[in-house]
């Protein structure tokens, strides 16, 4: 495991999938991580289910991506001594996270200004879905509805399509990854001044940042909305060929390529005539059905084979199957084995080498407090 | 303000967006970063524009990734301007490089000959697939690694062509987690003078990006297969997804079916039990959208928020900034270029003792601030 954080304490008060995408990461780098969870119940995503698959105790195995690595403390803060008890784990913590609607930290008495009398030092973290402010404030900050109220559905697919959310919860980990971000640089400038700071992201301005190049052309273009493609869309704003397309057995990406040369290339005449590469944007839809209907008449190897000795940018398009027999897969390391309540269950590691050497670490996510009587004994609650 | 990175100091050998959006947030969070570009051709995303738009010999999109830091050029090839950037490294607490593995080593700033000048150094390398391997010499570019890791396959509906994000979500999100890796190891720097080597790819953070669906992968040993109708997540069930109205969009997210047939009075919905939310998705949703295109978008969302329902209206960037929700986030910034013009782009999106991050300093012409450099090293 890596010790770049090596005894900091931070305690998670989040659920679901921002906050604690954000504590896995800090887990990662070797931070010691404490959720702090309802009694009973628990961090709600123990519970959400995904598709049809669960573990054997009926928990869901993306709780068990989200958590591994992190220690569990069940109180109820809406109870006194409970509460108590908390508070003298906050006196003690590094970082503290949460992500619960404005207000509630507030009602708890767990607010920035209030642990700050507690614990000066402490660097504490927030995720919110719209800002702490303002019309939107109190709404859920849920993935799916902050990418539609961002534009970002209006980026993904075909002109045809409706607007295409992106299939994977990029605002969650996104503003996850923000959070780290901030909580992290707090921590290194508290080294040297010893102050505490407050860092807060919302997964809105998040998802605008993700946006940041895209959105400051829109800021000064004159206000163009994006145009997907009408064939085959991977980008609104990038030229023809880009794109993923049918060939006779599967699926051929080909990335930024000019197009007479990708003419030659595939023995398409049709191509080839267009040589102004100003056209390859304005035109690319009637390029890219020229293109459509050449790769479809050969399998996605012979094209390979043709297309990658030119260092023309291609590659094949995997499922996970396919991606897991590659050998490029395999020699990444990529899974790892980690161990929860006795079972053992396979999941991904961190994606960052440090020293050269994989974060991994045995211990999976905990049961609903797990930690508690140990926590109790260390901290002295 | 104070803040929380000044006094850092980054190199920044990177090209395109991987390493420089990198770069920019930690500009934005205090750290001075120098760009060391080629001094003829400076870095290679200087002549990529989108919509054709250009700055100056530089595009738009340049001056977005890139503000906030400055340039200095050396060719790599030249002695003279080795020694002035062996000088630089001395001074050093970040490098971050986005080169083909082997590049770097080539030119004598290998992370082994740089830690002999500057033992503390954060030294951060971002490939495309990682060091080793089949992939290697494959070029790092997000829509080939979107294709390779799978993810095409988690967006847009079953039975459709692989659909890309539309995005550069790899690149992106590489240089992202660099951040907060840099960070930690510059942590750990003011804990023990010792540097770190860090290793970033585009494949791994991709993977990385997947794990929900990953790790369920591993447990069922079967595929996520996307919904056949307007799938959103393919791991989650009906209703959630995104549904026309008689006048636009509207994004439905989790919740129980009956719950939602409180603001939808849909007498075709009450047929189906919670347990039938998953097996019958397309089914179930198919119902729902035939039900929201009777009324607009305004109408469904009044119900919706009467009844405290997760679903929230899809806007384009127009309807955004329409909204007070939008501006009150005070997301947009200027950047000044010169007496007479200016570009509005977003800010640093972490707010810090409850302020937001403002830069408007433009981004370097190449060399710029070559003079400036030098008579600081002396």
């Amino acid at each position: 495991m890596s010790n770049l954080l090596e005894d900091v304490l931070v305690l998670d008060f989040s659920q679901f999938l921002s906050g604690p995408s954000a504590s896995l990461r800090l887990a990662d780098m070797g931070a010691r991580v404490i959720k702090i969870e309802k009694p009973g119940t628990g961090d709600i995503c123990r519970m959400l289910y995904v598709s049809d698959v669960k573990l054997d105790g009926g928990e869901s195995t993306i709780f068990h991506a989200i958590n591994r690595n992190k220690e569990s403390y069940t109180a109820d803060l809406k109870e006194e001594a409970s509460l108590e008890a908390v508070r003298k784990l906050v006196a003690r913590a590094d970082v503290m996270l949460h992500n619960f609607r404005p207000g509630v930290m507030e009602r708890i008495g767990l607010n920035y200004e209030r642990v700050k009398e507690i614990n000066s030092a402490i660097i504490y973290g927030e995720i919110s879905g719209y800002g702490q402010e303002g019309i939107w404030k109190d709404l859920p900050g849920q993935d799916l509805l902050l990418q539609a109220v961002s534009g970002l559905t209006y980026l993904t697919g075909s002109q045809e399509h409706p607007p295409v959310p992106m299939g994977v919860a990029a605002a969650d980990i996104i503003a996850g990854t923000h959070l780290g971000q901030g909580v992290l640089a707090a921590l290194l400038q508290r080294y040297q001044s010893g102050r505490g700071a407050l860092v807060q992201v919302s997964m809105l301005e998040s998802l605008l940042d993700f946006q940041f190049e895209v959105l400051t052309c829109y800021l000064n273009d004159g206000h163009q909305l994006p145009e997907r493609s009408a064939v085959n869309g991977a980008h609104a704003y990038i030229a023809a060929p880009y794109g993923i397309y049918r060939t006779a057995d599967g699926y051929l990406a080909i990335a930024m390529a000019p197009v007479p040369r990708l003419g030659e290339l595939l023995g398409a005449e049709a191509l080839c005539r267009y040589t102004q590469p100003g056209d390859w944007f304005t035109r690319r839809d009637e390029i890219k059905r020229i293109l459509k209907e050449v790769l479809l008449q050969k399998s996605t190897q012979e094209w390979l084979a043709v297309l990658e000795p030119a260092d023309v940018w291609c590659a094949d398009v995997s499922t996970y199957h396919d991606l897991e027999r590659h050998e490029g897969y395999r020699l990444l390391e990529m899974e790892q084995w980690v161990t929860s309540g006795g079972k053992k269950i396979k999941t991904t590691r961190c994606p960052v080498r440090v020293n050269g050497q994989l974060l991994t670490s045995e211990k999976g996510a905990p049961l609903l407090g797990e930690d508690n009587e140990r926590i109790a004994r260390e901290f002295n609650l | 303000m104070a803040l929380p990175l000044d006094g850092i100091i980054v190199l920044e050998f990177s090209q395109y967006l991987s390493g420089p959006c990198a770069g920019l947030r930690l500009a934005d969070l205090g750290a001075r970063v120098i760009k060391i570009e080629h001094p003829e051709k400076g870095e290679a995303g200087r002549k990529l524009a989108i919509k054709n738009l250009w700055v100056d010999n530089s595009s738009l999109l340049f001056h977005t990734i890139n503000r906030n830091k400055e340039s200095f050029a050396a060719d790599l090839n030249n002695e003279e301007d080795m020694q002035w950037l062996r000088k630089l490294i001395a001074r050093a607490d970040v490098i971050i490089h986005n080169f083909r593995p082997g590049v770097m080593e080539r030119k004598g700033l290998g992370y082994e000959a740089v830690k002999e000048i500057r033992p503390s150094i954060v030294y951060t390398r971002i490939s495309g697939y990682g060091e080793a391997g089949p992939w290697k010499n494959k070029p790092g570019q997000d829509l080939l690694v979107q294709s390779l890791s799978g993810l095409a396959y988690t967006t847009g509906s079953g039975g459709e062509a692989p659909v890309p994000l539309g995005l550069g979500i790899g690149d992106y999100l590489c240089g992202n987690q660099a951040v907060q890796f840099i960070i930690a190891a510059l942590i750990k720097v003011r804990k023990t003078g010792r540097g770190t080597l860090l290793q970033l790819s585009l494949m791994e953070s991709l993977i990385d990006f997947q794990f929900e669906f990953f790790t369920t992968y591993f447990q069922s040993r079967r595929a996520p297969e996307r919904a056949r109708f307007n799938n959103a997540n393919a791991l989650l069930s009906a209703p959630y997804g995104v549904y026309q109205t008689a006048g636009g969009y509207i994004a439905v997210a989790m919740m129980p079916l009956q719950a939602l047939n409180r603001a939808l009075q849909c007498p075709a919905l009450e047929a189906y039990p919670e347990e039938d939310a998953f097996s019958k998705r397309d089914e179930i949703k198919r119902v729902i959208a035939a039900h929201l295109l009777t009324q607009t978008s305004h109408y469904w969302l009044q119900r919706a928020e009467a009844l405290d329902l997760w679903i929230m209206p899809v806007l384009n960037w127009e309807q955004m900034r329409q909204s007070a929700g939008y501006t009150v986030l005070d997301m947009e910034q200027e950047i000044v270029l010169d007496k007479n013009r200016r570009f509005t782009t977003t800010r640093c999106p972490v707010r810090i003792n409850g302020a937001v991050i403002k830069s408007g300093r433009r981004a370097p012409a190449v060399g710029e601030n070559n003079e400036d450099i030098k008579i600081s090293l002396g």
